[in-house]
């Protein structure tokens, strides 16, 4: 299965992932350019990922935690997720996403 | 105190890991000197996560990160550690031979035998949003930290950021400041609802505004911000304002850490697993910081190595003395040092 990611410098990139795979870790081993700092605690918001419109009511619906935290990722909008906080399963094949922005 | 400290050890980072490396160290008759760049001890459990629960600490099915923090300030106690907070070092230099002296952001020295860094993810420094132009105005018109309250009296303050500090400095700043504007991203608050409640209340009295947004552009000539504009829902307005005072959270940097001619690993310092000492002889470095074959970034592992640390680090600056293991549960010698003898 593969998720389709867009990184900081609009590249496209096709990721590989296994069912029950944390998004988060897909992307980090993958060196997608995420942080994920406090490596998926929920804690930290540098793992923001933006989900396109159409893949993101496949997801779980987002977390009071989650929507917390957004507070302290770059530019959150509609679309914006933590990427710790997906599980992928094989709905999500084909997934498309875009790597947040960074802060300084 | 004194700007200038002679001791057997300094310890960078006051995390877990840093913390129990005081204990083992004091075992083996080490004094220690702990910098923290933060204001408090227990590094990301104090700062990120001090009320979520973690279930991997052995003989603790569930601890919080300000417990776990407690508790080993507790145990280290014995050990009279002194803590140095809110200070970042930024240049080491010496050898195991002649000792080595730290210079830190502040202004203090310290001439030690060894160093050890636990320094975690890196220092925490403020997230900075990469707004266009921001980085004219860091410093003279844009602040991520209060150093003085006065420095914002009369000023037109825009305050970004939905926690407790952007909270803080609003209900802090208001009576001193000429207005203050507080923009955060949707009308919900992590910040405690007490200072949510007050700003409300400041708002409906027209002494304060606030607005649902992200600050997009910042405009202004020779650091001197003039206004800031205002991306919301429907539009963008340009508001006026001389002071933006982002507040987005910490994250960290390695910082000063990849001057000091270590071998590294992308982020992360290389380390040998018998000893944790690093490519320099005389400075360990033990938890999130350092890597090797196998390496977890886990507090339970961190705290392993700071025991293998110890005694490499007692052995080193020891040499003629055998170092042996000793018991706590039985060893007079360290019920002395623990104070329970």
């Amino acid at each position: 299965m593969k998720l389709i990611v867009t990184d900081i410098d609009k590249t496209l990139h096709e990721v590989d992932f296994k069912e029950d795979d944390i998004l988060m870790h897909v992307l980090r081993d993958a060196n997608m350019g995420i942080l994920a700092e406090c490596g998926g605690s929920c804690v930290c918001a540098t793992c923001h990922v933006y989900v396109d419109q159409e893949w993101l009511s496949k997801l779980d619906g987002i977390g009071d935690d989650e929507e917390d935290m957004l507070d302290e990722a770059y530019e959150p909008n509609g679309n914006s997720r933590l990427s710790c906080q997906i599980q992928l399963s094989e709905s999500h094949d084909g997934i498309k996403l875009t790597i947040g922005p960074k802060w300084d | 105190m004194s700007n200038r400290v002679e001791t057997d050890v300094v310890i960078i980072g006051a995390g877990p890991v840093g913390l129990f490396a005081v204990f083992e160290l004091g075992l083996l008759g080490l004094n220690a000197h702990v910098l923290d760049v933060l204001d408090k001890p227990g590094g990301q459990c104090a700062e990120l996560y001090p009320e979520k629960p973690i279930y991997d600490i052995p003989a603790w099915p569930v601890i919080s990160g300000k417990d776990l923090t407690d508790r080993l300030l507790e145990q280290i106690k014995p050990f009279l550690p002194t803590f140095h907070f809110n200070d970042l070092v930024t240049g080491i230099e010496g050898s195991v031979e002649k000792g080595f002296t730290l210079s830190t952001e502040c202004g203090k020295t310290f001439f030690t035998k060894v160093v050890v860094i636990a320094a975690g993810g890196g220092s925490f420094q403020p997230k900075r949003p990469s707004i266009p132009g921001i980085a004219g105005f860091n410093g003279t018109s844009v602040f991520y930290a209060v150093r003085e309250r006065e420095t914002f009296r009369g000023k037109d303050l825009l305050i970004v950021g939905g926690g407790d500090s952007a909270l803080d400095w609003c209900l802090n700043l208001q009576p001193i400041a000429k207005r203050v504007t507080l923009v955060h991203r949707r009308d919900n608050f992590r910040a405690v609802p007490n200072s949510v409640s007050k700003m409300k209340t400041l708002v409906r009295q027209g002494k304060m505004d606030f607005i649902v947004g992200q600050v997009s552009k910042l405009c202004g000539t020779g650091g001197q911000l003039q206004s800031a504009v205002i991306k919301t829902k429907e539009d963008a307005i340009e508001m006026t304002c001389d002071r933006l005072l982002p507040f987005f959270g910490l994250t960290m940097k390695l910082g000063p850490v990849s001057d000091w001619d270590l071998e590294l690993d992308g982020n992360q310092i290389k380390v040998d697993t018998a000893t944790f000492s690093t490519s320099k002889p005389g400075i360990f470095s033990i938890g999130d910081i350092n890597t090797y074959p196998g390496k977890l970034k886990l507090i339970l592992s961190g705290f392993h190595e700071g025991a293998l640390m110890a005694h490499a680090a007692k052995a080193l600056t020891h040499p003629e003395e055998r170092v042996v293991l000793q018991y706590t549960t039985s060893s007079k010698n360290l019920h002395k040092k623990l104070g329970v003898a």
